[in-house]
């Protein structure tokens, strides 16, 4: 029985970091894919605060899915009560670790609250509802979808700073290169779909 | 319409929205980071730039390191004077003057003036002709290499190549030294905002080989250091060098070099 249930966790953590992957097949999350993967250290440090406010939320949205919104027969305000649920939740996070773990704060830095208009945030904790995912499966589902999108925004940081090397016409500078580069990692990650 | 499930809905969203604001009000009060109220005040003056040109990571990091007096008041490049007037008046210290920098290219050799071994076909970066051989398609070995590595690093719009050389716009340069440090080459110095002639070379070739590759190259002939009044030019490695303090600004390197190697700006 154990083993079956971690082997579904393996599934499904493996789908939602690769074959679904939230940026590259699920369009979540494009604001930050594009704005802050100039570099591969800002990139990193955007993908660890990503990986952390999505595990966290994960957890807190279907804690108060299953104990509030289905006690209650309110299932209909979730996105609502979610989007609230998740500021909050980056706001106290940004004060408890500016207070007692101010090292990670200042590595995280103004990756946390840019964070918390997120749409991957919002995204995987309304997916996990989807899903009808319990409180586990939720958490380990969100992390694994926030280990995709740091796996994605990094190799898009590395390709952009290698392509700063190269002579590109000028119709495509900018951020049209960047496009093209995102829907061609797209392309690669199909080659996933057939994992599972 | 079930009126009771409008009820429950609005006071359960209200009581949670409540709870929320409640709980990190009381979180905010308790969780206070004391902050070195100068700290901010000091951050207000810096440019904001977060160029780096300070050697902190950031206007915010220095304005730190200012406040714990870790850095001096005139730390910021970019500000100059003015800003480290104002952040001294904050801090309550006095700055011995700074005098204001730019950055300066020691390479007049454009397109016209040099001569080129080969055409160059490649990554259009100024790190990269390292690995090509004569260290670049020009002729000139010491010379600047134009493809602009320097433009693009440059924080201000400062420095642009024209004509296949760099060239550094005095007014909007603010001295961050970003240039000089990215520069492969390393002909880009920062030298005294006020300086009017500059030695624009840094060929350390033989006079007869600078003959042959360069228009406007210093060949080290020595004969602006036998008419400096001030002896402000030593000649070592082929190559004057204008030392800016001793300079009275007279021109007569100017006029006298033969081969237009000095600049005046």
């Amino acid at each position: 029985m154990i083993s079956d249930s971690i082997k579904e966790l393996l599934i499904i953590a493996i789908g939602s970091a690769l074959v679904s992957n939230v940026v590259l097949s699920q369009f979540y999350g494009l604001c930050p894919f594009l704005g802050v993967s100039k570099q591969l250290k800002t990139a990193s440090g955007m993908g660890a605060a990503v990986i952390f406010v999505i595990t966290l939320a994960s957890f807190v949205s279907s804690l108060v899915y299953r104990f509030l919104l289905q006690r209650f027969h309110i299932e209909y305000l979730k996105t609502i009560v979610f989007i609230l649920v998740i500021a909050a939740l980056v706001q106290f996070v940004e004060l408890v670790l500016k207070k007692k773990i101010p090292v990670l704060y200042k590595s995280l830095g103004v990756f946390l609250p840019l964070i918390t208009t997120n749409c991957a945030v919002l995204g995987t904790a309304l997916t996990n509802v989807q899903e009808e995912y319990g409180v586990l499966f939720s958490t380990v589902n969100g992390f694994a979808t926030a280990c995709g999108f740091a796996l994605s925004i990094c190799i898009l940081a590395g390709i952009r700073e290698k392509m700063q090397y190269n002579n590109i016409p000028k119709a495509f500078q900018g951020i049209p290169i960047v496009l093209v580069t995102a829907g061609l990692m797209a392309i690669a990650f199909c080659g996933f779909s057939g994992l599972l | 319409m079930d009126i009771n499930a409008m009820i429950t809905a609005v006071v359960v969203i209200g009581a949670l929205g409540l709870l929320i604001g409640l709980f990190l009000g009381i979180a905010a009060k308790k969780l206070k980071v004391e902050v070195n109220p100068k700290e901010e005040e000091v951050l207000g003056v810096l440019p904001g730039n977060n160029c780096g040109g300070c050697g902190y990571a950031g206007c915010a990091a220095l304005a730190a390191a200012i406040a714990n007096g870790e850095a001096p008041a005139n730390a910021c490049p970019v500000g100059g004077k003015k800003v480290g007037d104002t952040i001294a008046g904050i801090m309550g210290v006095e700055v011995s003057d700074t005098v204001r920098m730019t950055a300066w290219v020691k390479c007049a050799g454009d397109c016209k003036k040099t001569t080129r071994d080969y055409e160059y076909h490649g990554v259009e970066d100024c790190r990269m002709l390292g690995f090509v051989p004569n260290g670049g398609p020009k002729s000139c070995n010491y010379g600047c290499l134009g493809f602009g590595t320097c433009e693009k690093e440059c924080p201000f719009d400062a420095i642009h190549v024209i004509d296949g050389v760099a060239v550094v716009d005095k007014e909007k340069c603010k001295a961050c030294g970003k240039c000089v440090a990215i520069c492969p080459k390393h002909i880009i110095e920062m030298v005294p905002y006020d300086a009017k002639y500059l030695v624009a070379c840094s060929s350390k070739d033989k006079g007869s080989v600078v003959m042959k590759d360069c228009k406007v190259g210093c060949i080290g002939c020595g004969i602006c250091k036998k008419n400096c009044e001030s002896e402000a030019i030593e000649v070592t490695d082929f190559l004057a060098k204008i030392d800016y303090e001793k300079c009275i600004k007279c021109g007569v390197c100017f006029d006298k070099c033969p081969k237009k190697a000095i600049a005046k700006k």
